[in-house]
């Protein structure tokens, strides 16, 4: 009676054969679409406004990435994202872990009100055109500290920060004090270097978001040469297409088109998510989880 | 010496707690400092929406109007139309981007084999953190009529090809599908860690019950997860008025704002392309207002129906 679980019956077999088939098919459809953009950006273009290139390269060519490089601007985008990224970053995490660290103190006065003063921003803000208006009056329009710094701390990771340093024992502290560490000491050589995992959550939380973001780039920065690759992409394809539909007639020799380059500026702009994808694959669950948790 | 643990104990005055750690507060101000200037003084902004702002002068040289620019929204031709969008797209998501991510969690821990299980995770998850801009730019070129893959393969078929983009009938399951794509396996997470917390016992009593397949995903599966589906699904009722309008500003063409300007598009057209920041604010309290309203009723409803609450 007690191994009659081990007996799968049939219905149980075609259902466990059903979902595994299930699960490829729902791999394919999500992938795919990167996976065309990815073989089309190395193919002749006439093969793929032919509808040949569908599961592999057909001509293989590089010239739509040299295109893409020979743009004006491209670079330059790539060098601000890279800026915006990793300086934005440290901005984030200098702010964010310093109040985040001080509001685990369950002796810190008026504590239940300063977490609510932050937690009240995840549900309202100021809106679009308040928020514009702000760095206006601040005279941050068309400058890089507006993206750096207007955008330095995110509530949700704050408070998942919080609650990190809020489960290390208070044990640790009080024998920092008894040596007679200041709060400062205990923070940057005790905290900070036991928090390592919680950090490298939030911090690829907030890189993620660098990299991708583009809708306050847009409106924030006039110039072209501080413009990130985000809205770069942007100007170049949605407005492009606002434009209308190239007329070129391609021939079989054709080694690049509008939109093979497209596809190639495409691949160029996600590279580096796909690369540290395991890494945030890795890391983004514990900190969906904890913050589920944390309402 | 008085050790720092028998300190806490005494009760002390205000100015006793700053001396002691006057170097945790200090590690609070930097924080403080920035959410005073770039998050709550734009809410002092808000006031834009009471005057004809003067885009030169700022709000000093502006004249007070009062209510004038809310009753020119909502008396204004634009009015009902982003309403009714917004609660349009609002519903398409509802019904489509909420419950698949919870079938899609049941599937991925039914799957036996978990070489396929961890693969369907792993590419479900990944579009999340695509961007915006390239995940909306990847949408205008599959649907071009001449270069994008879906005509290519309608003229291989035989047909004509669609210029999906500028046709209204398509805007909405375009704009959800996309969502749905960058989304599910993101929002499917929270759903396979409930499902994880499921009492592996349960399934083995209904086994030895003869309780078939179905029967134990909706006897155990289901009601196991009830509880985290009716949280999520709160949380999402609050946030469903504010639709994407980061991708609906990059989607969108004029011949599709009859079904895609939503009130964020409206309020954002009308106050960064157009200047008029009195009017776009007053549309941006207009649905900040229906935001929080319902938050706090979402909030309500939990408390009473799953005794969980957000505050």
């Amino acid at each position: 009676m007690k191994k009659n679980h081990l007996i799968v019956s049939t219905s149980e077999r075609i259902f466990n054969i059903t979902m595994n088939i299930v699960g490829i098919i729902i791999t394919i459809v999500c992938l795919y679409p990167i996976y065309y953009v990815l073989i089309a950006s190395f193919s002749r273009p006439y093969y793929v406004d032919n509808g040949d290139v569908l599961f592999r390269i057909i001509g293989f060519t590089l010239d739509a990435y040299k295109r893409a490089f020979s743009r004006n601007g491209l670079f330059t985008a790539y060098g601000n994202t890279i800026f915006y990224t990793l300086v934005g970053l440290l901005f984030n995490m200098f702010f964010t872990t310093t109040m985040a660290y001080a509001l685990s103190k369950k002796r810190l006065a008026w504590r239940k009100a300063l977490t609510l003063f932050v937690v009240f921003t995840m549900w309202f803000n100021a809106g679009v055109i308040p928020t514009y208006l702000n760095f206006r009056d601040f005279g941050l329009i068309n400058s890089r500290l507006s993206i750096l710094l207007g955008f330095s701390i995110n509530a949700y990771n704050l408070i998942i920060l919080k609650s990190f340093f809020e489960q290390v024992p208070d044990s640790m502290e009080e024998a920092a004090f008894m040596d007679g560490a200041s709060n400062l000491r205990i923070f940057t050589q005790i905290y900070i270097p036991l928090s390592t995992p919680a950090l490298a959550t939030v911090s690829l939380m907030y890189a993620v978001n660098r990299w991708n973001s583009f809708f306050w780039p847009m409106n924030l920065i006039t110039s072209d040469e501080k413009l990130p690759l985000q809205v770069y992409l942007k100007k170049m394809i949605v407005d492009g297409f606002a434009g209308g539909e190239e007329s070129v007639i391609l021939t079989q020799s054709s080694t690049w088109s509008q939109t093979t380059m497209i596809y190639a500026v495409i691949i160029i702009a996600i590279i580096p998510m796909l690369i540290a994808y395991p890494f945030i694959q890795k890391y983004f669950k514990t900190g969906i989880t904890l913050g589920a948790n944390k309402g | 010496m008085r050790s720092h643990k028998e300190n806490y104990a005494v009760k002390r005055s205000l100015g006793t707690k700053f001396r002691r750690d006057w170097d945790l507060y200090l590690l609070l101000l930097p924080g403080v400092l920035w959410f005073l200037a770039f998050a709550y003084k734009p809410m002092l902004g808000l006031v834009t929406a009471f005057y004809d702002y003067n885009t030169f002068k700022g709000l000093a040289g502006s004249t007070f109007v009062g209510l004038d620019n809310f009753r020119e929204y909502v008396s204004g031709p634009d009015f009902l139309r982003t309403v009714k969008n917004t609660i349009m797209l609002a519903l398409w998501q509802m019904a489509i981007c909420f419950p698949i991510p919870i079938i899609l969690a049941i599937a991925i821990t039914e799957m036996k084999n978990k070489g396929i299980s961890k693969l369907t995770q792993t590419a479900t998850f990944l579009p999340h953190f695509i961007s915006t801009v390239v995940v909306c730019s990847i949408v205008i070129n599959f649907l071009s009529p001449s270069t994008g893959i879906f005509n290519i393969i309608r003229k291989q078929l035989g047909l004509d090809p669609i210029y999906f983009m500028v046709k209204p009938e398509f805007f909405r399951p375009i704009y959800t599908i996309m969502t749905l794509w960058q989304n599910a396996g993101f929002d499917a997470i929270v759903y396979i860690a409930a499902l994880m917390g499921i009492d592996m016992q349960l399934y083995e009593a209904a086994i030895v019950d003869g309780a078939g397949k179905w029967k134990r995903i909706l006897h155990i599966t289901v009601p196991g997860i009830l509880p985290t589906v009716v949280t999520m699904f709160i949380l999402k009722v609050g946030k469903m008025v504010k639709v994407g309008y980061e991708a609906i500003i990059l989607l969108y063409q004029p011949s599709t704002y009859p079904v895609a300007d939503v009130i964020s598009t409206y309020s954002y057209r009308i106050g960064m392309e157009n200047g008029n920041f009195g009017m776009a604010t007053a549309a941006g309290i207009f649905e900040a207002v229906i935001a929080l309203v319902m938050v706090l009723s979402a909030n309500v409803i939990s408390r009473r129906v799953t005794e969980n609450s957000l505050w």
